[in-house]
């Protein structure tokens, strides 16, 4: 069997038109050593047909291997055999193989999934297995992406700032919270950073140009972890009104759908930010108390200039807080700012309460 | 000669796991320009995968609990071929580093008052374990990780390090290695540089490791001329599924049995009962029932045999399964469905829940897991200063699982994840202050550099070679059957003849493809480090003639005394081999093992082995 290109198999990622030529694709020989604990199933050699994007930024396309079925096995697996015995240079990012670390995101047949936690066993038994890289990111080569802008965002969320220890607390050693206050942050705490939530995210996986200015699910999550978080003092609201982008989440959804810690994105996370911002924002009697008495929670300004407790400021100042590359934000005018625009934060906010 | 791209610091961590990340935090903090380097995406490294909890004696759950009882559980988990020392500092100074995890963002289950809560592990007296639920490892990197760039802190992602470079008297000057997203060279200059590199996992068949624990620390280390020691100790967790094959190895958390599971064999029976060793009679309970009332209350009973240390069990369900009584498998039933009701073994062990359920489709609230011992964490490692973390080369300091000491033969469960933090911000503030003491300006040896380029670039030079793949799963395989849980001195000698066969076997890897991103090359520049590491681990276990810990020996089935006096210490002699090893590296043949005394426990500490409990 030759190195076939074949068509988008439902994939998710366009086909960039020549199939690469490998060395080692499709091979016809079914009885390929398996490698690390891996038997072949015993009924005559069954065997499993898996596409793989193959390729880089400047084009590529898919490319078909042929291997041996093998019982028990999840889609990472099946990659890695590919890489060992037909294909060594195939890119492919992993680590811990258990759906703990989140490096292997995939769109497996159109779906973006890790790759890890896929089962061959759940997807249909006649049908090949394609599996492209993550459409929401710049490829870096076959299913490895650039996701060099998730750690940007990072950069640009103001950290945990946490208030001073009560008396009792000093004596005790360590802060008092309940278990049902930390539970909230703990459920964004799992996050494991696969990026599927940006990835599928609508507002920067078509719009391209969005990206200087929207944080993305997962980041909401951050925030709305620090947010929540008991101990935290930094008001973010400003950040993520102005600089982030909030208001151009929809609550589509898609980002809850795609999280394999199953963490509800949506309804806990953006949705009570957008609450929360919509308060700071529009509410005239919040406008007024501010006018009156100082804020209990300083701005994420202030928060970041005092945030590095123990970063010398003067060798490195910390990484000042701004929008996304690109966007020059206005934290200090906006809470002086009393009048009402119709954003579209008030509107989905407002749709998600009813 | 070419150009490559070049960073100066003063002080480069290697590595970015909890150690790696706790160590550039302190040195950072210390005002040093400080950057990381990691083999992988920053938040990705093996610590995340650690789930029950870092050991620290806080006495919130038991107030009873002290450092000292800490300290005593970690050298007898050790089998007291610990530092003794490291294991001061560190029952001493865990929980201060596990309250300050909380000043950063660390949000720890809770008591009923509000602070932080403690779960049982295998070889702690008492309740000790911070954690969250069974993600420990996944806060404790996040919340590093989060400091670390609030902290404006380097980070330098998917550089594999190749090298450790070194000035004309012999102090670390620097590093090289490549960028895997661009296969380029690039080089680092620095006053002091901090090993944090983890495991050598990977050399085994069955682990719990990933790709990246090739042990390129350890390698790197020994030759640049720097002592390992207790090679030969390395620790098979007893639980890692078995089933299906392909997820074989991938860790179960000790949590399960921490929180009320139990091993039984295929006759039902809960095995442990039969292999209680007399060194923790005292402390084990006799029946299930008094097992079962300790967990409840750690005064009604002592404590059932599943929280033996992690040794004692690998052990006992290798002998079952060995005795023909293991699960379909060969594993043994890790049991938790029939002990805690549904929704608390949601609860408490929400991603064993996930696990078995997404990869095995396996309930473990209604059946039980199949589970088997492996490779898991080396004890052994390079050997470092306690109060210091330096090593023996100038300029280059150790911590976290690259480093050796703390644990002596066996460690104890949740003792990694306080040893990270407690070692790590001590690596950072010794390299910052040995960076700031450092005068003159620091450059690279260029010689060194091409060398170790020249030597990962060999492969693409080969037209028919090795395959990488065929060579690794073959030193796997050896490793596994020959170097593995039970050892045995003719077959160790054998696996010292397979291992020269694939250090020659090394020097003919050829890879296909082009530089960038590619897996095959990536491989090929690790298997020198892996080769060294197993080399290492099989010497150290010939010349360890008795069972000790995470070392077991067949011929020699119990501990000596005179044995457990002495580290077996491995270096390259300064001149031995030059550039002769797999990948252009010093000819790893040339390791001598020398057994030296273990450092004298004061008599103050002694004293406290000797305690007798209340309880």
């Amino acid at each position: 069997m030759a190195d076939k290109p074949v068509s988008d198999g439902g994939a998710a990622v366009s086909d960039g038109g020549a199939a690469v030529s490998d060395g080692g694709a499709a091979v016809s020989d079914g009885g390929t050593a398996v490698s690390d604990g891996g038997t072949a199933v015993s009924d005559g050699g069954a065997q499993l047909t898996m596409v793989l994007w193959r390729g880089d930024a400047s084009g590529g396309g898919f490319v078909e291997y042929v291997l041996p079925a093998v019982e028990g096995e999840v889609v990472l697996d099946v990659v890695h055999r590919v890489q060992a015995t037909q294909a060594p240079d195939l890119a492919c990012r992993w680590n811990c193989k258990a759906g703990k670390c989140g490096s292997c995101s995939a769109e497996i047949n159109g779906k973006p999934a890790l790759m890890c936690m896929t089962r061959m066993s759940e997807l249909p038994p006649d049908e090949d297995v394609v599996v492209a890289p993550m459409r929401g990111f710049p490829i870096l080569r076959d299913l490895v992406t650039d996701v060099s802008y998730n750690y940007e965002v990072a950069k640009r969320i103001p950290p945990f700032h946490p208030r001073a220890k009560t008396e009792d607390e000093v004596e005790a050693g360590g802060y008092r919270m309940a278990q049902i206050d930390v539970e909230r942050s703990q459920e964004f705490r799992k996050c494991i950073e696969c990026y599927l939530c940006q990835n599928v995210c609508h507002v920067i996986r078509d719009h391209e140009e969005n990206k200087t200015a929207f944080a993305g699910p997962r980041f909401f999550a951050r925030s709305a972890e620090l947010e929540m978080h008991p101990l935290d003092t930094t008001d973010r609201r400003a950040i993520l009104r102005e600089e982030q982008g909030l208001g151009k989440c929809n609550i589509t959804k898609c980002c809850t759908e795609v999280c394999p810690e199953h963490i509800k994105i949506t309804d806990n996370a953006i949705i009570p930010l957008k609450e929360r911002v919509v308060d700071a924002s529009y509410d005239p009697i919040a406008w007024l108390g501010r006018k009156i008495r100082r804020r209990t929670k300083g701005t994420a300004a202030e928060a970041a200039a005092t945030a590095p407790a123990t970063g010398p400021a003067a060798v490195q100042p910390p990484v000042p807080v701004q929008g996304i590359p690109g966007v020059d934000g206005d934290v200090d005018g906006f809470y002086d700012e009393g009048t009402f625009d119709a954003d579209a934060e008030t509107a989905s906010a407002s749709q998600a309460t009813e | 000669m070419p150009e490559y791209e070049t960073h100066d610091f003063d002080v480069i961590v290697i590595g970015a796991g909890g150690a790696g990340l706790r160590a550039a935090i302190e040195a950072r903090a210390q005002g040093l320009r400080t950057a990381l380097i990691c083999k992988s995406l920053l938040g990705k490294a093996h610590t995340v995968m650690a789930e029950g909890g870092a050991a620290a004696a806080l006495g919130n759950v038991y107030p009873e609990d002290n450092w000292k009882v800490h300290f005593r559980d970690t050298m007898r988990g050790g089998k007291m071929l610990n530092n003794w020392r490291m294991a001061e500092l560190h029952a001493k100074e865990a929980p201060d580093r596990v309250r300050e995890l909380e000043e950063w963002g660390a949000l720890f289950d809770r008591t009923k008052d509000g602070l932080i809560t403690q779960r049982d592990f295998g070889g702690h007296r008492f309740a000790r374990l911070a954690h969250i639920g069974d993600r420990t490892g996944l806060e404790l990197i996040r919340t590093l990780q989060q400091k670390a760039v609030a902290d404006g802190i380097e980070v330098f992602m998917e550089v594999k390090v190749l090298r450790l470079l070194r000035d004309a008297d012999g102090v670390v000057s620097g590093v090289v290695g490549y960028w895997r997203p661009t296969g380029e060279f690039v080089t680092f200059t620095a006053k002091a540089v901090v090993l944090a590199t983890g495991s050598i996992g990977k050399s085994w068949k069955y682990t719990s490791n990933s790709w990246e624990s090739t042990g390129d620390g350890v390698a790197m280390a020994l030759w640049a001329g720097a002592d390992v020691i207790d090679m030969e100790c390395v620790q098979f967790h007893p639980t890692g599924m078995v089933w299906p094959l392909s997820v074989r190895g991938i860790l179960v958390t000790e949590g399960v049995r921490g929180d009320g599971g139990v091993l039984r064999n295929s006759e039902g029976r809960r095995f442990m009962f039969d292999y209680i060793p007399a060194m923790f009679a005292a402390e084990t309970a006799k029946t299930e029932e008094e097992g079962d009332r300790w967990y409840d209350d750690h005064s009604a009973g002592q404590r059932p045999p599943e929280l033996l240390p992690r040794d004692e069990v690998a052990r006992s369900i290798n002998s079952e399964v060995k005795a023909g009584r293991g699960s379909p498998h060969g594993g043994v039933f890790l049991d938790i469905a029939t002990r805690r009701t549904a929704e608390d073994i949601r609860r408490r062990l929400p991603s064993m829940y996930h696990q078995f359920k997404e990869l095995a489709g396996v309930d473990i609230t209604a059946e039980a897991m199949e589970v088997g011992p492996t490779c898991h964490y080396a004890m052994g490692g390079v050997r470092v200063e306690a109060d210091t973390a330096g090593t023996t080369v100038q300029g280059l300091f150790a911590a976290g699982e690259v480093a050796a000491g703390l644990h002596g033969a066996n460690r104890l469960g949740g003792n990694s994840l306080s040893d990270l933090v407690v070692f790590g911000r001590r690596a950072g503030m010794a390299a910052a202050e040995f960076a700031a003491g450092r005068t003159g300006s620091v450059s690279v040896d260029q010689g060194q550099v091409e060398e170790a380029v020249a030597a990962a670039l060999a492969p693409f030079g080969r037209d028919d070679g090795e395959n990488p793949y065929d060579l690794q799963h073959d030193l796997q395989e050896s490793m596994q059957s020959l170097v593995g849980i039970i050892r045995t001195g003719s077959e160790l000698e054998e696996a010292l003849g397979k291992l020269e066969v694939l250090e020659e076997r090394a020097t003919k890897v050829a890879v296909a493809g082009g530089r960038v991103y590619n897996p095959g090359w990536n491989l090929a520049t690790d298997l020198p480090s892996m080769l060294t590491v197993s080399r290492a681990v099989a010497q150290g276990a010939i010349n360890r003639k008795e069972s000790r810990g995470g070392h077991t020996r067949d011929d020699y089935p119990t501990a000596d005394p005179e044995m457990g006096s002495v580290n077996f210490v491995q270096r390259i002699p300064a001149g031995a081999g030059g550039s002769a090893g797999a990948g252009g590296t010093p000819s790893i043949r040339t390791i001598t093992v020398t057994p030296e005394p273990i450092p004298e426990m004061p008599d103050e500490l002694k004293a406290l082995m000797e305690l007798e409990e209340a309880h």
